[in-house]
């Protein structure tokens, strides 16, 4: 008998596989752009969403999730006044605008021209580098993945050269703009080349109380020698579900870090995948989730150490507070060979309510023998005696978890290379700190 | 009510509190009537009665286990201490009702036996939020921020504790002496009118205890009382108390002069362990 009967399919399902149906030819892309969706649609719907019983998607079951699937979003429309990501007002960068899933220049703010960058609309990118292989990144056998491959409706590839180094973070805003419920399915490529350098913002932001739908994916391609700070901040609006895939190649001799701030959204999740395929290289995976009310934020993580005499290091904090669920996946793994590999992870949980709910699952799989790895996960309400110390100086109830909570939170947010980001990280906290 | 002539004004130049310190003149400070201290459903104070005079130190000695860190707990408002009987005056008005930052805007300050560490929270951010903290709670303007770094700076150098120090997390890292020393730059910022001293001495040297001593005098003053907890007379060498009470099981079973805490070095604490039973 074969156990994998697929159940009958959803409502969502349904939707999806008539969407790709009217869709596959107008999508932009021919030729092997076009084979790629097909075969990414056909293994998705081999599949269906993933539920809880797919281990990797046991705490976010999207078949309950996503009721159902919403139409492709529409075009953007005019650009509104203001900045395009009011979190990172303040902090000097170049603005690339990714609005309903198409790059729109219109919407963008690219001051620089600096020779070492470029930034190319996706498809253009495509059709120009036939040589690039899309999708060869970690994660790709995962099927909100597969889903983003099937609908990819724009994005950009970005191209930081050969020993360049930016002065400027840049900034890739990916923006729901509709007033009623849509998906949209960006792409970006991201090329940074051996001895480069980057700090690249990624930002994900939209309308309150709209059911927009995002699944978002990029790739990363980081040469030896090269570094790159990336930075994900998650405002999504209170009624979004947003699925992001991150797939990450890092070459030898290199150093990555990744931050991902949630604060947005009704369902998010964040999937990352992280291989080390150079050796001497390090990568911290971190990451700070402020959830209240009923979010669900998942932030799952796999880390696949390839060869050997690389660093890898994660830490996650979230504050839970009203009925919310956070989430913590992290695998370590690390191959055969993959000798004098050092990996830590460190999860920790602050729940300011007896109803908010924090699940935390660490996996380490070693087939190497000489190796440093280890987790830890902790989670747990604040502690009563540091907020008698401060109560017992006068500082009132209120006030007196806010402080504790900028503490817990600026513990990780202090680990942002980049000051202007690492302030705006601290505000946006503080201000979800104040509407509590 | 009489206002004295020539009384100076606090240092924050507030009159409210002036006149409600002299409106209050005649009644104590302090007053613990017959209190009654459960915890988890262990009873700990029982029926403790105590009265502490404006600008009066008291010196409070016991064995372990009498009950004197409950007290202090009990003072500052500590959760799950249960008040079963008896009530705390704090000029003449009940506090058992009050959470401990509304204890601390009038004027209750707490020296931590052990004081805790708060980690990312640097100490200058927190003094200064507790001190505006207390002012916005007693209706007084904000300190500005060059008076209020004038002010710690000053304490701080006269307690021997660098700048360095302020701009790290609140005793995070600390060795026990500079907790302490912490404690008392703490009491110093929030001139309390009521500061209870619980083993400020255990765990310092002599050098340390020194300090914190000093620290602790240049802060007496006609407008401030003191409680300090001890379990050894050695700390009342430098802090010379007004009177000495002695507990035992949760009350207090004698009261005296200073020269109290020299005859308890003498007899120890076992011929108490009858008299309250």
């Amino acid at each position: 008998m074969n156990a994998e009967v697929r159940a009958m399919k959803t409502a969502a399902e349904q939707a999806l596989s008539a969407a790709f149906a009217a869709a596959c030819d107008t999508l932009p892309g021919k030729g092997a752009v076009a084979a790629l969706r097909e075969d990414a649609f056909k293994r998705f719907d081999a599949k269906g969403l993933p539920h809880r019983r797919v281990e990797e998607w046991k705490y976010t079951d999207l078949r309950a999730l996503m009721r159902e699937a919403k139409p492709l979003a529409g075009p953007a429309g005019a650009k509104p006044k203001g900045d395009i990501e009011p979190v990172l007002t303040g902090v000097d960068a170049n603005h690339t605008a990714i609005v309903n899933g198409r790059y729109e220049p219109a919407w963008s703010d690219f001051k620089d021209n600096d020779p070492g960058v470029s930034i190319v609309e996706l498809f253009k990118f495509l059709a120009d580098e036939p040589g690039y292989r899309l999708g060869e990144t970690p994660g790709s056998g995962d099927p909100a993945h597969w889903l983003n491959t099937a609908f990819m409706s724009g994005g950009v590839a970005l191209r930081v050269k050969r020993g360049a180094a930016p002065a400027k973070p840049i900034h890739i805003a990916h923006v729901f703009s509709g007033d009623a419920g849509a998906a949209m399915y960006p792409r970006v490529v991201v090329i940074v080349e051996p001895g480069a350098q980057l700090t690249l913002i990624e930002s994900f932001s939209g309308p309150e109380g709209i059911d927009y739908q995002v699944n978002s994916a990029l790739e990363l391609v980081i040469g030896d020698g090269a570094r790159v700070d990336h930075i994900k901040v998650g405002c999504d609006g209170g009624a979004a579900l947003r699925v992001s895939t991150l797939g990450v190649a890092v070459g030898a001799k290199a150093n990555y870090k990744n931050f991902a701030f949630t604060v947005g959204g009704a369902v998010v999740r964040n999937q990352t995948f992280v291989r080390f395929g150079g050796e001497g290289s390090e990568g911290a995976i971190d990451g700070a989730s402020l959830l209240k009310g009923r979010q669900h934020v998942d932030n799952t993580l796999v880390i696949s150490h390839a060869v050997g005499h690389c660093m890898s290091r994660e830490r996650f904090k979230s504050v839970l507070d009203g009925e919310s669920h956070g989430i913590f996946q992290g695998k370590i793994i690390v191959e055969p060979h993959a000798q004098k590999t050092d990996g830590k992870m460190m999860t920790r949980a602050l729940l300011l309510s007896d109803e908010a709910e924090a699940d935390n699952k660490p996996e380490l799989e070693i087939f190497a023998d000489d190796v440093v790895c280890g987790h830890g996960a902790t989670a747990g309400a604040l502690d009563e005696g540091l907020r008698f110390y401060l109560m017992s100086r006068g500082i009132p109830a209120k006030e007196a978890e806010a402080l504790l909570v900028q503490a817990f939170i600026g513990e990780v947010v202090e680990e942002i290379a980049h000051e202007g980001v690492r302030d705006a990280l601290m505000f946006a906290a503080l201000k979800w700190l104040g509407s509590r | 009510m009489a206002l004295a002539v020539g009384q100076p004004l606090g240092r924050d130049g507030n009159l409210n509190r002036l006149i409600q310190v002299c409106e209050d003149e005649d009644v104590a400070l302090l007053e613990i009537k017959n209190l009654h201290v459960e915890v988890e459903d262990k009873k700990i104070l029982n029926g403790l009665t105590l009265t502490i005079e404006k600008g009066q130190v008291a010196a409070i000695m016991g064995p372990n286990g009498s009950g004197k860190s409950t007290l202090a707990y009990v003072l500052a408002g500590k959760d799950n201490y249960h008040v079963t009987e008896g009530d705390v005056l704090l000029d003449g008005k009940s506090i058992l009702g009050m959470a401990p930052d509304e204890r601390a805007a009038k004027g209750v300050f707490l020296a931590f036996q052990y004081p805790v560490e708060v980690p990312g929270v640097a100490t200058m951010t927190f003094l200064r939020t507790a001190l505006n903290a207390q002012r916005k709670t007693r209706g007084e303007p904000e300190f500005s921020t060059p008076e209020f770094m004038k002010r710690v700076r000053e304490t701080s150098k006269l307690l021997g504790i660098d700048q360095e120090m302020l701009r790290r997390a609140v005793n995070v890292g600390f060795s026990g002496g500079e907790k302490k020393r912490n404690e008392i730059l703490q009491m110093a910022v929030l001139e309390p009118r009521l500061a209870v001293l619980d083993e400020t001495d255990s765990g310092l040297d002599i050098d340390a205890l020194k300090i914190v001593s000093e620290g602790v005098n240049r802060l007496r003053s006609p407008e401030r009382s003191m409680i300090v907890i001890t379990h050894y007379q050695r700390l009342l060498e430098y802090i010379v108390p007004d009177v000495v009470h002695v507990m035992a099981k949760g009350r207090v079973v004698k009261s005296g002069g200073k020269e109290l805490a020299l005859e308890l070095e003498a007899t120890g604490y076992a011929q108490f362990a009858d008299e309250a039973a």
